[in-house]
């Protein structure tokens, strides 16, 4: 079965949980005892409605506060397809998080309350979409219940998001606008009564029908080798096959490939996934490849085909998002890790910096906060092989970790 | 698998004769083939669990050929480490958290494989493929690495470990239906049999042994039930069922309308309890 991954975007109080947890009511994927969790735990609160977002907020912090603070994945499934909904913060704080969620998502939602309209935070949920290009991006209009269903404030709202749409890098996304009532369930599985005006569609009927792109079905075949395997057993004495994912096109037996950084040339002899030969190993795939010389490969290195190699170089610029509570400064070394491959980078300089509200950039930056996003200059004391992040969305992007701490402190998507 | 076994030095796969850490067993036969399981098993073992499963553990790995390192709960009480519980909802659950982090520090593990998935529990939902424990074991839920793509960082600092979940994105359907397709063998406790049981707080509970108090006045029956999650004895519950082979098993599970962890005790306890539990080093 088909699975669509989702993100949601939204401010404090917007009503993500709760529509997720309406999601899951409507569509009944929520079993009977956590409905009763629910309906229990409600009522000791003193609601008088069923507080959805009890289903989603699974931190004790989360649930004292009413807010959420990471990101929680949410299962459920309809009988065309199954999804897996990230659930991730709104708080300016917690941008991290939601570049986190909404980068291995395939759509996203972005939440509006309708009493507030477009807000700061709207600028920067959106230009995060953007940045990663995320393809499908849902602005759900919430709480239309409490601006008496109004067709007009519809509008409006709509039309400020269309603003900000001219301000995007990355043209090719598609914006449906929907408004809903997550709390009185309007619009999200059951069509409103309340608001006639609208012909579109509910959000699940447009989650059922979005086109499942692939969003790792960018670029050409990249094959970074994760794991040399070597048995050494009587029936396996000389093999050595090359354990990796899939990345981009497909690999095929026969192809002729270069390893990186080596730029030894060979051939595929054999894909195996787990005891079986196959002629094609698809993208996403997980596989074992065996070449037909005996190469040197150790992990780190990268099969490409032969006729199309990406970038190899020291030196890259990239837009960074910073997750950090610690600084990041020029001078600062740090590791990166490029898929599976680790180097040591340096920040040679810091080109500038995003707006907060993204209305424009800031130069003579000398460092940048956590959830700072910024265009910096990197040199690393070994080449990678990437291509650009708008050509492949995995050989593109990088994490930096602090060499001091080890976590992960920022991510990248090179230019 | 295969990141575990490239970025860390000490690598185990925590294994309890369920079907979630059957399937991270195959996972990882899948990953290193024709190579061996390139790091060893580990079973906290409760003491209390059903034989049907120790059984099978047993033969699973001398299928395999891999290491099998066993650590008891009943060690840990009988060296003062922890306290049993006692009453009518006494339960060792808790207490194989110690006999885990005692188990990683004396083998000196960096990373614990895990079969935990993020449908199971709203705590569970939260986390991260590598989880980073501290030197205690603890996890700090408000400050998890972040996770992108598909990168995962596995720098840790001497005394940390990390727990990695390589199928957190999958859901229990997700889980039964690859033991479907793939064929592979699981306990018999997961398929319908006839079992002496009792109910209690509208829950079944198996009565053929004596792990779990039983007031004289809960009447014992014969009841057609299979698990659906086999965790400790004193906190698993039956459910009433007839699937007796997989194909009605993965039937059952789709037309559910109940979570696999509403037959699970110890879940029960308060709202947060896996939290809590997870934050003390549970897995």
């Amino acid at each position: 079965m088909e699975v669509l991954k989702i993100a949601t975007a939204g401010s404090v109080d917007d009503g993500k949980s709760t529509l997720i947890g309406r999601l899951l009511y409507d569509t009944k994927s929520m079993t009977d005892d956590k409905l009763e969790a629910i309906e229990r735990t409600s009522k000791q609160k003193g609601y008088d409605y069923l507080d959805f977002s009890l289903a989603t907020d699974g931190l004790v912090a989360e649930r004292e506060q009413g807010i959420t603070i990471d990101v929680a994945h949410i299962y459920f499934s309809t009988p065309s397809k199954s999804y897996i909904i990230a659930d991730t913060p709104g708080h300016v704080e917690y941008t991290r998080n939601m570049v986190t969620g909404a980068s291995t998502s395939q759509a996203s939602i972005i939440l509006i309350d309708a009493r507030k309209g477009v807000i700061e935070q709207t600028h920067r949920h959106f230009f995060i979409n953007n940045l990663l290009r995320v393809k499908d991006v849902i602005v759900a209009i919430n709480k239309m219940d409490l601006v008496d269903f109004s067709e007009e404030t519809y509008n409006n709202i709509k039309a400020d998001f269309e603003e900000l749409m001219k301000k995007r890098d990355y043209q090719d996304q598609n914006i449906t606008f929907i408004p809903v009532s997550a709390l009185k369930g309007d619009n999200v599985v059951n069509r409103s009564k309340e608001m006639p005006w609208y012909k579109g569609q509910t959000l699940l009927e447009h989650l059922e029908e979005l086109d499942q792109k692939d969003i790792y079905n960018t670029g050409t075949p990249r094959f970074p080798v994760q794991y040399v395997i070597r048995p050494k057993t009587d029936d396996f004495h000389d093999f050595r096959g090359f354990a990796g994912k899939v990345y981009g096109g497909e690999l095929n037996v026969g192809d002729e490939v270069v390893v990186l950084p080596s730029m030894t040339r060979s051939k595929i002899k054999d894909i195996y996934f787990y005891n079986k030969h196959y002629k094609t190993a698809p993208r996403r795939s997980s596989v074992t490849i065996t070449l037909e010389d005996e190469v040197n490969v150790s992990r780190g290195d990268m099969l490409v085909k032969a006729d199309d190699l990406p970038t190899i170089d020291k030196q890259l610029t990239a837009t960074i998002s910073w997750m950090d509570s610690a600084s990041f400064t020029p001078g600062g070394k740090y590791t990166l890790q490029h898929g599976v491959n680790k180097v040591l980078a340096k920040v040679d300089a810091i080109e500038h910096k995003i707006h907060p509200d993204y209305s424009g950039i800031e130069e003579n930056v000398t460092s940048l906060q956590m959830n700072d996003i910024a265009k910096v200059r990197l040199r690393l004391n070994k080449p990678i092989f990437y291509d650009r992040f708008k050509d492949h969305r995995t050989n593109g992007s990088f994490i930096i970790i602090d060499s001091r701490t080890n976590t992960t402190a920022g991510v990248g998507f090179i230019e | 698998m295969r990141e575990v076994a490239a970025q860390f030095e000490k690598p185990v796969l925590l294994f309890s004769g369920g079907k979630d850490s059957i399937t991270l067993v195959r996972l990882a036969q899948k990953a290193f083939w024709p190579a061996k399981i390139p790091f060893p098993l580990m079973h906290i073992d409760t003491g209390h669990n059903f034989p049907e499963t120790i059984e099978f553990r047993d033969k699973l790995v001398e299928e395999l050929g891999v290491e099998l390192i066993v650590r008891n709960v009943q060690d840990s009480i009988d060296e003062g480490k922890v306290v049993e519980e006692t009453g009518k909802y006494a339960s060792r659950n808790m207490l194989q958290t110690t006999t885990l982090l005692d188990a990683i520090e004396e083998f000196k593990f960096d990373a614990c494989i895990g079969g935990a998935r993020r449908d199971e529990e709203k705590a569970r939902a939260k986390e991260r493929i590598f989880s980073v424990r501290d030197d205690f074991g603890q996890w700090d839920e408000k400050n998890q690495r972040p996770e992108l793509f598909d990168m995962l960082n596995g720098e840790i600092e001497i005394g940390q470990n990390v727990r990695v979940f390589p199928i957190s994105n999958w859901t229990e359907l997700d889980v039964w239906s690859y033991i479907q397709k793939e064929n592979i063998e699981i306990p018999s406790i997961y398929f319908a049999h006839k079992r002496n049981t009792f109910l209690r707080d509208g829950l079944i509970w198996s009565a053929e042994d004596d792990v779990v108090f039983r007031a004289d006045d809960e009447q014992v029956e014969e009841r057609m039930v299979r698990f659906r999650t086999v965790g400790d004895m004193s906190c698993t519950a039956a459910v009433e069922s007839h699937a007796d082979t997989i194909d009605k098993v993965v039937a059952e599970i789709r037309n559910s309308r109940i979570s696999e962890r509403g037959a699970r005790i110890d879940d029960k306890r308060s709202e947060a309890a896996m939290e809590k539990r997870k934050q003390q080093g549970y897995f």
